[in-house]
């Protein structure tokens, strides 16, 4: 009876360490993708469970996006502008880090899966937000280094 | 026979009325002014806050619209073409390359036009930009549906769909459509660009979802005291633009193509 009782603890022991090994396994590996650092870093789940959003994204911001450009729906619960914002990580100097780049949330992702990754040719890759002028935008997201404003420049110096 | 008794009860009631309690009727007078003002509420409070971005599909209930009056147009100022330029990020395109003028080519969403009457030696100045036809060519033309007209008025291009074949620009009777030639980087979140798709005003679209009031070139106008362009619904009659179009005799560039035009010009 008491080595009945013991094999039982032992068999639920097991199960328990086994379900939280799981879930660390889990946590690390969400860990790998999600920059640290970055906003989405302290969420748990992005606008939908974890394993949807690696499957679906790309369908999810493909509908949204006739929304958008068409019907001028602007407040959609997918939107890349949204991935960008809570994705972007920042080096040293606080200068956010494109995210198409190999190493950050988008490039990393689809360098790993070999998936060639477009958005990013139209479609800014640091946050720019709108309504800003183009130079006070770049300021804000801290990229003036990377885009040459000049001719505005010569233009107001004549 | 009851209700001949109610009758009478209810019309003894009447004279009465004048001796009702002046507190209680004051307190139900605030009380109702109070739910006046709790259901009045919620749509000032959608008045004001004017940034929220847009929930519902654009309608045909407002169309966009542009007039410009070329008397007060100044030569010599591009204040709306730089604003445009800021606020569309096309002063960020880098020409790359080589030295070709074909390599140097950047996209344009408005020019300054200067006209001039050769027998009568007078000059007008205007800006041009997409007209925003109510019958655009550039639609009818357009072999993958890139190019189209929002509900609201607005003629504009969906790059996602844009092959770059440039039909558009041969359609355009106003030459108001520009190819991006080069790669393009640090583009704005609100006014993605990149290589190989058309492009053209697009009355500040992100402007309009955000429910802001103008455009940046009518910003730029006004700050300069010139107040040339303005911009509104063309079909409310109550809008500044449609009262200054009953004032004011305008033209469409073009009529005779009867592309019935979303941008009006006075004094040309």
């Amino acid at each position: 009876m008491a080595k009945a009782a013991v094999r039982i603890g032992l068999v639920v022991l097991g199960l328990v360490w086994g379900a939280f090994a799981a879930q660390t396994v889990l946590a690390d590996e969400v860990k790998r993708y999600v920059v640290e650092g970055s906003p989405a870093a302290e969420l748990d789940a992005c606008v939908e469970p974890t394993d949807q959003m690696r499957r679906m994204h790309m369908e999810f911001i493909k509908h949204q996006r006739i929304e958008t450009v068409h019907e001028g729906i602007r407040d959609t619960k997918y939107s890349l502008t949204g991935c960008v914002d809570c994705h972007i990580s920042y080096d040293a100097n606080q200068n956010p880090r494109p995210i198409d780049q190999p190493d950050q949330f988008c490039g990393a992702c689809h360098n790993y899966a070999a998936v060639d990754l477009n958005c990013f040719d139209c479609h800014a890759s640091v946050p720019n937000r709108p309504g800003a002028d183009a130079e006070t935008a770049h300021r804000a997201a801290g990229v003036l280094g990377q885009v040459a404003s000049t001719p505005h420049k010569e233009a107001s110096e004549q | 026979m009851n209700e001949n008794e109610t009758r009478t009860e209810s019309t003894h009631d009447t004279p009465q009325a004048p001796d009702v309690d002046g507190a209680r009727r004051g307190f139900i007078g605030t009380a109702a002014g109070l739910s006046a003002a709790a259901l009045v509420a919620p749509g000032v409070f959608l008045h004001s806050v004017a940034a929220a971005p847009r929930t519902e599909p654009v309608t045909s209930d407002v169309r966009w619209g542009l007039l410009i009056d070329t008397a007060k147009c100044a030569e010599g100022c591009s204040a709306c073409v730089e604003a445009c330029d800021r606020e569309n990020g096309l002063d960020l395109q880098e020409p790359q390359g080589s030295e070709s003028k074909w390599e140097h080519q950047k996209a344009v969403w408005i020019r300054k036009v200067k006209l001039q009457d050769n027998q009568t030696g007078r000059i007008t100045q205007l800006p041009l930009m997409c007209q925003h036809c109510e019958d655009p060519p550039c639609v009818d033309v357009c072999p993958t549906g890139a190019s189209f007209k929002r509900a609201d008025g607005i003629v504009m291009v969906d790059r996602h769909l844009c092959i770059g074949c440039r039909y558009c620009m041969m359609a355009c009777p106003y030459k108001a459509r520009s190819f991006v030639h080069q790669e393009t980087h640090g583009q704005l979140t609100a006014v993605p660009r990149g290589k190989g798709c058309v492009e053209s005003c697009n009355l500040c679209v992100h402007r309009r979802d955000y429910g802001e009031a103008s455009t940046a070139c009518v910003d730029a106008c006004v700050q300069e005291g010139h107040e040339a362009i303005v911009f509104g619904d063309l079909k409310d009659p109550n809008s500044v633009i449609s009262q200054r179009l009953r004032e004011l005799p305008s033209r469409q560039i073009r009529e005779d193509l009867v592309l019935n035009t979303g941008v009006r010009y006075a004094g040309v």
